[in-house]
């Protein structure tokens, strides 16, 4: 089976949907306005390109958050995406914000030191959406959402989020039809949380692999057993399928123990567009 | 009476709004007054919005036309049918997915969903109950037949009203878009779609479907509200995604053209289908 040719997608349906979601759901809860971080990556450049054509680019704030550590031609590649699209922007280095607290722990790991970055940035993100007014958009792809690939309360907060339902190799379609810049969505994708990280480095495996499987195990309802007679690795298949399961808790609201006869968790079921 | 206007509302409806979405309706029913249609239909839960969960009891009305609502609908349904869809409250405090058929002042018709889905994206069986008549009824512009969404998708709903007599095929929904592909449409619109015209052509009626459109809780509705013809072509077909009201002339002089040259109907044999029926599910070997 050509796995690979069930992951293309009509990109002008895709962005309609995904441009009238936007625009739909932040009216709905009155804004006009959007905020979101832009890292340089294609994942917040396409977020960018999609929120600015939703909302009018003069409607759009994004962050450029930048460390230390951070490499330079992802600033120069946010700038450039600010620049195609005409949003609004303001660049903020979150490094002396983060080193206190890894001066107070210098046995902090680099996974440690990440997530404290990923937060910040959150932090940022939640502040200037009260000072912009205007709603934080998400940049987490259903690849990272399913492998857990992001920090919770980091860099997978937001309001509301146009990419959740678009595999990693679907994402670059969409740039591409959007006018990113080919230099973004050719580059490895990496958190750029310390220097030398990739996105594939770290998981040990390629997107471009990784979304063929998850697209037969989620969207067709592939058994493991039948992916491998797919032709996939069966070790592969394992460890993704395990991390798939041991992330769920990223993708779920906290639990609530259920003592009272209806409770916020599990049987007080209003929908997120209550009374709007 | 030969020709019959009729018109597809494919509207947005805020969820949970009743009386804003009241405002809709009178509001599309005036504009297609102004274009002389004579039967306007809207989508499922055209006065409510779909995804409603728990707010399902707060926006209940009953099928009585003495309530506020209702009144003011069937107030304007003097000189123009309209199909809404609804939640019903019974008298015993069960919800329904409703559909009523206004006419005249009267309400000439209620629909109840039969089959809720629950499964996958879908919860319904959770908050309603699900309907257990199927039936077609009389109008002054001829006999029909409402499914509301998840009733089409079940071969049988259509061809009972096709057997008690619907020549025209009321299909409303409220259909979530999914499904990508290199295709300019979602999976979900060319099944509908693909499942519309089959109705059409085997059961040689006319074939209405009023989608809604909007966003959710991150669902999209795609609209894409389709009138085909008793020959299974397309007579009319609103955009995808935008709000409009769709308006096209039926010309019912068609049934009899088309079924005199390809008689399914005369043909058809339900005293069969009865008896296989009766006996597959009498036999050990049914499907329990």
């Amino acid at each position: 089976m050509d796995i690979a040719s069930k992951l293309m997608l009509n990109t002008e349906v895709t962005r309609r949907v995904l441009v009238q979601f936007l625009r739909h759901e932040l009216q709905r809860f009155g804004f006009r306005k959007a905020v979101l971080n832009l890292s340089g990556g294609v994942d917040s450049s396409l977020s960018c390109f999609l929120t600015a054509e939703a909302m009018g680019p003069d409607n759009v704030l994004v962050l450029l958050l930048p460390y230390r550590s951070s490499a330079p031609e992802s600033a120069a590649h946010a700038e450039q995406v600010v620049a195609l699209t005409g949003v609004q922007s303001k660049t903020m280095d979150i490094t002396p914000m983060v080193e206190p607290y890894f001066e107070q722990h210098p046995e902090i790991s680099d996974v440690r030191r990440g997530n404290v970055m990923a937060r910040m940035r959150m932090i940022a993100l939640y502040d200037h959406s009260v000072v912009w007014n205007g709603l934080p958009i998400g940049t987490s792809n259903k690849t990272e959402l399913l492998l857990g690939y992001g920090t919770l309360f980091g860099d997978m907060a937001c309001a509301v989020n146009p990419l959740g339902d678009l595999y990693k190799t679907q994402v670059r379609q969409m740039a591409r039809a959007v006018g990113v810049p080919e230099a973004i969505i050719q580059k490895p994708p990496s958190a750029d949380l310390w220097v030398g990280q990739t996105d594939e480095g770290e998981l040990g495996f390629a997107y471009a692999e990784v979304d063929k499987l998850l697209y037969l195990l989620v969207d067709e309802r592939y058994t493991a057993d039948e992916a491998i007679a797919e032709g996939f690795d069966a070790q592969f298949v394992t460890t993704v399928v395990r991390r798939v399961q041991a992330f769920q808790f990223k993708r779920m609201p906290p639990i609530i123990a259920k003592v009272s006869r209806r409770d916020v968790g599990h049987d007080f079921l209003y929908p997120r567009d209550w009374g709007t | 009476m030969a020709q019959l206007r009729v018109g597809l509302a494919q509207i947005n409806p805020v969820l949970g709004d009743v009386q804003r979405n009241l405002q809709t309706h009178l509001e599309f029913i005036r504009k297609a007054r102004e274009q002389e249609v004579q039967l306007l239909c809207f989508p499922e839960l055209s006065l409510t919005g779909y995804l409603l969960k728990d707010l399902v009891r707060d926006v209940a009305i009953a099928a009585d036309a003495n309530r506020p609502t209702m009144a003011e609908l069937l107030a304007a349904s003097q000189d123009m049918d309209v199909l809404v869809g609804f939640v019903e409250a019974d008298s015993r405090h069960r919800f329904f997915i409703s559909a009523a058929y206004l006419s005249q002042g009267q309400i000439l018709h209620v629909h109840r969903k039969l089959y809720l889905p629950t499964y996958g994206m879908f919860e319904e069986g959770r908050y309603w109950a699900a309907g257990s008549r199927l039936g077609a009824f009389d109008t002054r512009f001829g006999r029909f037949g409402v499914l509301i969404c998840e009733d089409f998708w079940h071969m049988s709903s259509a061809y009972a009203l096709w057997q008690d007599g619907a020549d025209v095929l009321l299909l409303i929904s409220a259909s979530p878009g999914r499904g990508l592909s290199p295709e300019a449409a979602l999976g979900s619109s060319r099944s509908v779609e693909v499942m519309n015209q089959m109705y059409a052509t085997f059961l040689t009626d006319f074939v209405l479907h009023c989608n809604r459109v909007g966003f959710e809780d991150g669902l999209n509705f795609w609209g894409g509200s389709t009138v085909f013809g008793p020959d299974g072509k397309l007579i009319a077909q609103a955009p995808y995604f935008e709000e409009s009201l769709l308006t096209t002339t039926l010309d019912l002089n068609a049934l009899r053209r088309v079924r005199v040259q390809l008689p399914l109907l005369r043909d058809e044999r339900p005293t069969l289908v009865y008896g296989e029926l009766r006996r597959i599910l009498r036999s050990s070997s049914a499907v329990p």
